[in-house]
């Protein structure tokens, strides 16, 4: 992937109100087209990482920088306008991008059918499945044409063959768009994974505590061996970061 | 097995480098092949054309396990489980009433059969008095709703907005929902004389407060992620009021129009029983008056039975079908009763 930079974060602080500080001079750059995991335990304050690289929060302290297009974003829940078909929501994005309305069913359906979801197009979020639903909302993130894609554990709630299906779905997607991505999750494996680098944060306040770079990235599945022997070697870090709190 | 080098790849041993924290111990010396045995060819590569149809093909078989077959009622189904019920309970009804004439023998006067009301509703009929009492009624609880609406919307949504307004206005308007609208009816008729304007005024007390709460109970319903949504989407407040808040809000909003309709209607009626003369005209209210002053116990009863035919009727024609519509889209309602 290209060197250039797509989101900068320098000396980043966060506390809301008067309350601890959540998130404590965080430093992590990430390159266009990378895809990066944000891995850490509960309350590490990735989630806010997250928002205020979206743009929904402002830091307290220290600088982001993200291209001037900004970010999309996608949310555990997938969060689709249940009044709305799969088509429509996708449409939603784009009428919001601006894209004129002639344009905009043969784009939905063009996003539809990039994450193998065209014959699902009419359907409504009630009537499809968890992960159907997720894919929708990949494609309504990818419908704001935005060089940048935020994941907040998108795959979180699903079971585990779909999650599965949905981590190569992903890594296709990226791989076909060349999309900037950060991708949170507090699942090691998901991070092994996913990541051509895992960024691991510790707890309270959130501090970037270790950083893993994979250099090959292709053909690899949740179970295969180096994936394995990533999350064994995460998975003690984390653990030694978490067990800081207890004292 | 054998595994295939794509042109892209680099290396086939796996590389794993850590940076700042701890030197990795014997994971840059993984074996060289990535994947674990693999059952088929192809679904290893998820570049490959073959690994792109096994995932679409496995995608389709999971999407098919996991989705339900659209389940439509059926027309007589939905006949004998929604229509025939009230319609069998009815007949029953007015069966028993006739059975009780019949046998007790009341005097008519006191409590007419079925066959006087029917009879007092046919000559209403003849007479042209209900077409014109029904025409008239109508028109004025119908426009009277339509500007309850448009009044009711706007400030619902600036209530609901707007947290400063809403801590001011929001409790007057639920005490206002149940101060019977019937209340206004001499004060209206001493700013406005006995014409339209009163009973338009009384309606608009009447409908507005439940359009208004409906709206705001609907907008505070609205699931925060889905604003959050439509700002990452890049909508502003308008965009977001319109496409998505709003939206979102409408089962709120249609609960709070079904009993704006509701007290519109009645406040018409008590509007129109209360206010006769001058240029307010002959509507069903007015109809049950002037009943009630000739002692025709069949024509104040057969009014009533129109004035409540009408109020169903609405319902039954307009606010059902356009909730059932609005929930089943929503998946909200389920092999429901209704």
């Amino acid at each position: 992937m290209s060197g250039q930079t797509a989101i900068r974060i320098e000396h980043l602080g966060k506390r809301f109100g008067a309350g601890p500080l959540v998130l404590d001079d965080v430093n992590l750059s990430v390159a266009a087209g990378e895809f990066v995991c944000l891995l850490g335990a509960s309350g590490c304050g990735k989630s806010t990482l997250l928002n205020l690289i979206a743009g929904l929060d402002r830091p307290t302290t220290g600088a982001i920088d993200v291209p001037a297009e900004g970010a999309a974003v996608m949310f555990q829940e997938s969060a689709l306008m249940p009044w709305s078909t799969a088509r429509q929501n996708v449409e939603l994005a784009l009428r919001l991008r601006g894209v004129p309305r002639s344009a905009r069913r043969a784009e939905a359906m063009e996003l539809l059918d990039t994450v193998g979801l065209s014959d699902a197009a009419e359907k409504r979020p009630h009537e499809l499945s968890g992960g159907m639903r997720q894919r929708v909302a990949l494609a309504r993130a990818l419908a704001q044409d935005r060089p940048v894609l935020l994941m907040d554990e998108p795959f979180a709630a699903l079971d585990a063959i779909t999650r599965d299906l949905l981590h190569e779905e992903l890594e296709r997607v990226w791989r076909r768009t060349g999309r900037t991505i950060v991708f949170v999750t507090h699942n090691v494996r998901e991070a092994a994974r996913l990541g051509q680098r895992v960024v691991l944060l510790s707890s309270r306040p959130g501090r970037v505590a270790g950083e893993w770079r994979i250099a090959e990235t292709s053909g690899r599945r949740i179970e295969s061996p180096e994936v394995a022997a990533l999350s064994i070697e995460i998975t003690e870090q984390l653990r030694k970061e978490i067990r800081r709190n207890a004292a | 097995m054998p595994h295939d080098t794509d042109a892209g790849r680099v290396a086939t041993q796996e590389r794993i480098e850590t940076s700042a924290v701890e030197t990795p111990e014997g994971l840059d010396t993984l074996p060289g092949a990535h994947y674990s045995t693999e059952g088929a060819d192809g679904a290893d590569g998820t570049d490959s054309t073959g690994g792109a149809d096994e995932l679409r093909s496995l995608a389709a078989g999971l999407d098919r396990l996991q989705t339900d077959p659209e389940r439509a009622p059926g027309a007589w189904r939905r006949f004998t489980t929604s229509v025939l019920p009230p319609i069998v309970f009815v007949i029953v009804l007015v069966a028993a009433w006739q059975l009780y004439v019949v046998i007790a023998q009341p005097r008519p006067d006191i409590v007419p059969g079925p066959l006087d009301v029917v009879a007092a509703i046919s000559e209403g009929w003849e007479s042209g008095r209900l077409q014109l009492a029904v025409v008239t009624s109508l028109e004025r609880g119908v426009v009277g709703f339509l500007i309850a609406v448009v009044v009711g919307t706007p400030l619902g949504l600036l209530l609901a907005e707007v947290k400063p307004l809403r801590r001011a206005i929001g409790p007057i308007i639920s005490g206002l929902q149940v101060l019977p609208s019937v209340a206004w009816v001499p004060a209206a008729i001493i700013w406005f004389g006995l014409t339209d304007a009163t009973v338009y005024f009384v309606v608009l007390m009447g409908a507005v407060p439940s359009i208004v709460n409906g709206l705001v109970a609907g907008v505070d319903q609205v699931p925060p992620q889905l604003r959050r949504v439509g700002t990452v989407l890049g909508a502003g407040p308008g965009r977001l009021a319109t496409l998505v808040v709003l939206p979102a809000a409408l089962p709120g909003y249609v609960a709070g129009l079904k009993q704006g309709w509701a007290f519109s209607w009645r406040s018409l009626m008590a509007a129109e029983i209360i206010a006769v003369g001058g240029t307010i005209g002959f509507g069903l209210g007015s109809m049950l008056d002037q009943s009630r002053e000739l002692a025709d116990l069949a024509g104040v009863l057969a009014t009533i039975l129109v004035i409540l035919a009408i109020g169903i009727l609405i319902e039954l024609v307009v606010f059902a079908p356009l909730e059932r519509r609005m929930l089943r889209r929503r998946g909200l309602l389920q092999g429901g009763t209704r």
